[in-house]
């Protein structure tokens, strides 16, 4: 299985990658880490005429934190964020969800920023990514614009809300307030399949352990990544008690949209993400008030 | 379609070469440059039997062009062994009997390099983590865990550690 032909173009610059984006548009792709590129291009699935190599830009290999805000650069290899002390302290569900994308070989040269702009519903930094409600920086020829996550996907699968001649180069995240806490859980075959479902989950509560902030993000259970609103609506205000987690465990599972394939029956995924929902929001839980 | 000339350093030596944008690495180390210790399994990044180290990291090189390697340093397995000893890891394979077929083997040696690189005394279960990117479908593993094992103590020991293998415990 070998590509169809192609140009291929190194970036020099994040400038350098736009003018290039801006001069080919929708005939280019943006080469990453690769790892889902790559497959889809040996598969012939794409077939783009121009590459624009983004690897040897550095400088959007970053993970710190400034102005209560987390910021990742979108280059960061997957081993670099699962590897963080920052984030393993700090954002245990990243780390979560570092540790269980594809293995750990393909985790040495995946970014974070591929796996968001591939808009692969059965990648895992949607759900995460939604769960926290983070902000994605894209930027273009005329500078550089915030998107929330929730705004990022489209209706479609494999498709987002960038332009073609913008470069998602950074991902930014709340800081963890004092008692905020979240998890990322994915069921899967085998190390380095994807995920049969996955749940992320994020709370943050007030002084009186009440719920002032919920996000639940599917992995893999519908034709795009899943924001569970109705779900995370549930939980606002409560105690996050087991009762009410139980409730939005199946609320959650109601807003899945799974398929039957080899992975399981439609009906077999959505308990997996009542379960897993329900796993979630009770680590979140402890998380959030000073557990594992 | 555009063509590159690309300068590559393997196992300490410079190559160079003409390829086509599409040329995938490992087809290109295997099938230009001749070193076929580096094999193709799956051709999608599941099964790691083309696994070698860029610039120190363990790549599956079929999920990477061969033009991203220019002015990178690569090491496949033929550059394990040094003036005709082998490599604490190939010793382990032989002496633990950690291959059945072999196919897996190559990619088996350079993913658990990268991890002795990293973690030089390494759990039982740190090593299956960080082999599980690499598939076996002859030996179960047993015997593979075993043989990472035998390397890990021989590299620590620094009289042992075969000079310029780009690998070991340092």
């Amino acid at each position: 299985m070998i590509p169809g032909p192609f140009d291929y173009q190194v970036a020099g610059s994040v400038a350098e990658a736009i003018a290039l984006l801006d001069q080919h548009g929708a005939d280019a792709k943006v080469l990453a880490g690769g790892h889902s590129l790559i497959p889809l291009l040996r598969f012939r699935l794409a077939s783009p005429a121009v590459l624009v190599d983004i690897n040897r830009l550095r400088d959007l290999e970053y993970i710190q934190e400034a102005d209560g805000t987390l910021h990742i650069g979108a280059l960061t290899r997957e081993v670099d964020l699962e590897a963080s002390d920052l984030i393993r302290r700090r954002y245990p569900i990243l780390a979560d969800t570092a540790r269980v994308i594809a293995d750990p070989v393909v985790r040495n040269w995946a970014t974070v920023g591929g796996n968001l702009a591939h808009a692969d519903p059965a990648n895992d930094h949607p759900a995460t990514m939604l769960a926290l409600g983070a902000q994605l920086v894209a930027t273009g020829p005329a500078g550089q614009r915030l998107i929330p996550i929730e705004h990022f996907f489209t209706d479609s699968s494999f498709e987002t809300t960038l332009q073609p001649n913008e470069l998602l180069t950074e991902i930014r995240v709340p800081a963890p307030s004092e008692r905020s806490g979240g998890a990322y859980l994915k069921l899967e075959r085998k190390v380095g399949d994807y995920a049969i479902a996955g749940v992320a989950a994020y709370v943050v509560l007030d002084g009186a352990g009440h719920v002032t902030y919920a996000g639940i993000g599917l992995t893999n259970v519908g034709p795009t990544p899943i924001k569970a609103r109705a779900a995370e609506q549930l939980l606002l205000g409560s105690t996050l008690d087991d009762a009410v987690i139980a409730q939005a465990a199946r609320q959650a599972a109601a807003e899945a949209q799974p398929v039957s394939d080899l992975r399981g029956p439609a009906d077999y995924k959505r308990a997996m993400v009542e379960t897993l929902t329900m796993r979630a929001l009770r680590q979140a839980r402890s998380r959030a008030t000073g557990g594992a | 379609m555009s063509i590159h000339h690309i300068r590559v350093t393997i196992n300490g030596k410079l190559y160079e070469g003409d390829v086509e944008a599409r040329t995938l690495l490992v087809h290109w180390l295997r099938d230009s440059l001749r070193l076929t210790g580096t094999h193709i399994g799956c051709d999608t990044s599941s099964c790691g039997a083309c696994t070698i180290l860029v610039d120190g990291k363990a790549v599956k090189s079929c999920t990477m062009l061969a033009v991203q390697a220019d002015g990178r340093e690569l090491l496949t397995v033929e550059g394990l062994e040094q003036n005709g000893k082998l490599h604490p890891l190939q010793e382990g394979f032989h002496v633990e009997h950690a291959l059945q077929c072999g196919y897996c083997t190559p990619g088996m040696m350079m993913a658990a390099l990268a991890l002795l690189k990293r973690n030089p005394d390494p759990s039982e279960q740190e090593i299956r983590e960080g082999i599980s990117g690499n598939l076996c479908r002859c030996t179960g593993y047993v015997n593979i865990v075993k043989a990472i094992q035998y390397a890990a103590q021989k590299l620590r020991e620094p009289e042992q550690v075969p000079a310029g293998s780009g690998g070991g415990g340092e």
